[in-house]
């Protein structure tokens, strides 16, 4: 009933992204506009409750693009896959160099390139060979997935070796199968988890003496019944044609500040996507469960409108995951370029970005990791780091969204309607209006708003408390007019009752009138 | 001429029988075997109050588009098509009693078209007065109470459903099981309309295209 999308709308949409795209190839033309390339039409975007396309200010900018000439490197990023934020340290895994670069971050000036880690003491072979991804653990331990020697790396904080993680020994494994771990994230205990290239049972977990405890967190398999049915008549080399019922590999992990994993997959189909069975996106808590809130009109898969523009066809590719400590995650896109911000609900905060060659765009990007609110995005073809910073609208989304979270509900208010005043199709801040006016108990206005945005949940939490103070207010007339409609019928029904009475009452019937009337028939 | 609508429209004797015949409806409603009976056999029933039952039904749907409460009706204003959502149930209704007629005048059906016509409408008569209180009823309510208004809205139409089925019952004098193949068969009959209907339009089509691109031709080789 509620969720509609169109064929119209799809053309809409992709009309719209095709409009951007033709513009941004006129806009790119003129080397003065460069500059202006971000604030384009359509850059930035957000979807309504509809899942209409609404274009928005932008919420990012890139502050810099950070080029190996740019970090001063004598030899240039090759291929780099990683990048592991910690502290004001940005670790990018080099992977082509067999090396990993060590920044430091200059607020918005140029980070500063503190080491260059070439390999470890202590164990054989000593270098690396494609480092993939890189962890640090709160001990200060150094985690380094080196994919190209099937082995993940411990070592102290000066490198010098403590152990290594090998391919999980687990039976139904291939043995043939060379352990190639992609990407790895550490928790407090300092247990691994990682992501290996051909084993899709989910992440594999070692405990922190290096043994292998088991997979979490498989993606659901799910399969078409034709599709089975289909599979009972094919033959032997049919089947083999035909996709299997396997749970997807896991493109990238990221643990929050609160030790949940966020894991994301690119390999999805787009009518899975819609049809909720299959996540592009995942928060694994220690079971292994998918605990993610996904309370938003629309699934947390990118783009919703997938048309072939431009082309690009097919749903977001989610190669990478980070999340802020308020909880907004960002996803990034290798197949348009983009990125995409979602709040703790499940509602899309921003999706901006496209694929080319100017600054803020992309060619491949391959991993994002954040700083406060700063986005650092890894290109790997164009081996640049880009770095996107809020702008005057995002900032004031962000503070909005802080200040409700610290409590703050009439600041929150006020920076939401900043938002507004900027942004008039910004769906979010008039729920978060709504949502501070609720806190505030001004519950008519707050209706409003979650009207306006057809936010049913909250307008019926608004609307319960509004008509409870409105019975409780109004309480003397309601039982005045509910007495009123009991006993008006019942005393005009007495009234008429006696009346009747002594209308037919036997001492009121005068003899001679009865004879005249019997005369009379 | 003038003199005679002025008569026409202040004959008490008719706005009386069509009163007595709007009220029937409601005696239909509650009682909708010996209501439906007497709709025909007796001439309860008028063609007149179907029409207004008629209306007040697609009025009630059109109203319960803007007044009903967002919680459980979000309406996409944009792409909204009056006439289309009009069509939505003229179009049906249409279909379903020339299909009946079509089928049960073959099968010793004592209805005639426009007593079909009129059954139906008088059995739709739940529909407004089920979704009028409901309607208002939905703007006082949370999503939590949302299952009272789903399951009332839902009963409206199963009403509806039943009441029509009972109506075609009694004014073909069909036996229960009877009556039931020939609703199935009559959907069914409505299915071959809508084949025929869009064959009809196809063909037309193509042959008008066939002149046009015949005159186009001519034009051109002038």
């Amino acid at each position: 009933m509620k969720k509609r999308m169109s064929d119209n709308l799809i053309r809409r949409a992709a009309a719209l992204i095709g409009a951007g795209l033709m513009a941004a190839s006129l806009f790119a033309g003129t080397a003065e506009t460069a500059r202006a390339a971000t604030h384009q039409f359509g850059y930035t975007y957000n979807l309504d409750y509809w899942g209409d396309v609404q274009n928005s200010p932008d919420l990012y900018t890139p502050c810099m693009v950070l080029t190996s000439a740019d970090l001063g490197l004598e030899v240039k990023m090759n291929a780099p896959q990683g990048l592991t934020m910690v502290g004001d340290h940005l670790y990018v895994c080099d992977s082509g160099n067999n090396r990993i670069l060590d920044l430091q971050l200059n607020g918005t000036g140029i980070p500063t390139v503190e080491r260059i880690i070439e390999g470890v003491k202590g164990v054989e072979p000593a270098t690396f060979s494609n480092p993939t991804d890189f962890a640090i653990s709160e001990d200060g331990n150094i985690f380094i997935a080196d994919q190209g020697n099937a082995r993940i790396l411990k070592t102290d904080p000066d490198f010098n070796f403590i152990l290594q993680f090998d391919k999980p020994t687990d039976q139904a494994l291939d043995p043939k199968l060379v352990f190639a771990p992609t990407k790895i994230v550490v928790d407090t205990a300092e247990r691994v988890y990682c992501i290996a290239a051909g084993i899709n049972k989910g992440l594999c977990k070692y405990e922190a003496d290096g043994t292998f405890s088991g997979f979490i967190g498989a993606t659901k398999v799910t399969f078409d019944f034709l599709d089975y049915i289909w599979k009972k008549f094919a033959t032997q080399a049919q089947r083999a044609q035909m996709e299997s019922f396997v749970p997807t590999e896991y493109d990238n992990i990221y643990m929050d500040h609160e030790g949940f994993i966020y894991a994301c997959t690119g390999a999805v189909d787009r009518e899975e996507l819609r049809n909720d069975k299959a996540d592009a996106v995942r928060k694994i808590n220690l079971m292994g469960n998918d605990i993610l809130v996904r309370n938003g009109e629309w699934g947390i898969y990118g783009d919703i409108h997938m048309g072939n523009a431009g082309g690009y066809e097919g749903p977001s590719y989610f190669s990478d995951v980070t999340v802020f400590d308020n909880d907004i995650f960002v996803c990034l896109d290798r197949n348009r370029g983009r990125l995409f911000g979602y709040d703790d609900q499940g509602h899309m905060v921003f999706a901006f970005g496209s694929n080319g060659n100017m600054d803020g765009y992309f060619r491949r990007p391959v991993a994002i990791e954040h700083y406060d609110h700063d986005l650092y995005v890894l290109d790997t073809l164009d081996c640049a780091i880009t770095v996107f910073i809020p702008t005057k609208f995002g900032a004031t989304v962000y503070r909005a969204i802080d200040e409700f979270d610290a409590g703050n509900y009439v600041t929150s208010g006020e920076s939401w309607q900043e938002a507004i005043d900027m942004n008039g199709n910004y769906d979010l801040a008039y729920i978060g209006i709504g949502r501070s006016l609720l806190r505030q108990e001004r519950y008519a206005e707050a209706m409003r708003y979650f009207e306006v945005k057809y936010d049913d949940e909250n307008y019926s939490k608004a609307f319960k408390q509004f008509r409870k103070e409105w019975v409780e207010s109004n309480i003397v007339i309601i039982v005045i007019v509910l007495l009123a409609l009991f006993l008006i019928p019942l005393g005009i029904g007495r009234f008429r009752k006696i009346r009747h009475d002594i209308d037919t009452a036997d001492i009121f019937i005068v003899e001679g009138s009865a004879a005249n009337s019997s005369k009379e028939q | 001429m003038a003199d005679t609508l002025s008569v026409k429209l202040f004959n008490k004797q008719a706005w009386g029988k069509y009163g007595d015949s709007l009220k029937f409806a409601f005696y239909c409603m509650t009682h909708p075997l010996d209501g439906f009976w007497d709709l025909t056999h007796e001439k309860r029933g008028t063609i007149a109050a179907a029409n207004t039952i008629l209306i007040a039904t697609i009025f009630m749907r059109l109203m319960k588009l803007r007044y009903t409460s967002f919680i459980f009706l979000t309406v996409y204003w944009e792409e909204l098509n009056i006439f289309l959502y009009i069509a939505s149930i003229l179009f049906p209704l249409a279909l379903w009693v020339l299909g009946n007629w079509g089928l049960t005048t073959l099968f010793d059906g004592k209805g005639k078209l426009s007593q079909i016509y009129m059954a139906t409408c008088y059995g739709m008569l739940p529909y407004p007065v089920i979704q009028l209180p409901l309607t208002v009823f939905s703007n006082f309510v949370t999503v939590e109470e949302g299952q009272f208004y789903s399951v009332l809205s839902v009963i409206s139409l199963i009403y509806c459903g039943l009441l029509i089925i009972a109506a075609m019952g009694q004014i073909h004098e069909y036996g229960a099981g009877k009556n039931l193949l020939f609703t199935v068969a009559s959907l069914f009959a409505m299915l071959v309309i809508i084949f025929i209907l869009m064959i009809f339009f196809s063909m037309i089509s193509q042959g008008v295209m066939y002149f046009i691109s015949l005159v186009r031709e001519f034009l051109f080789r002038l």
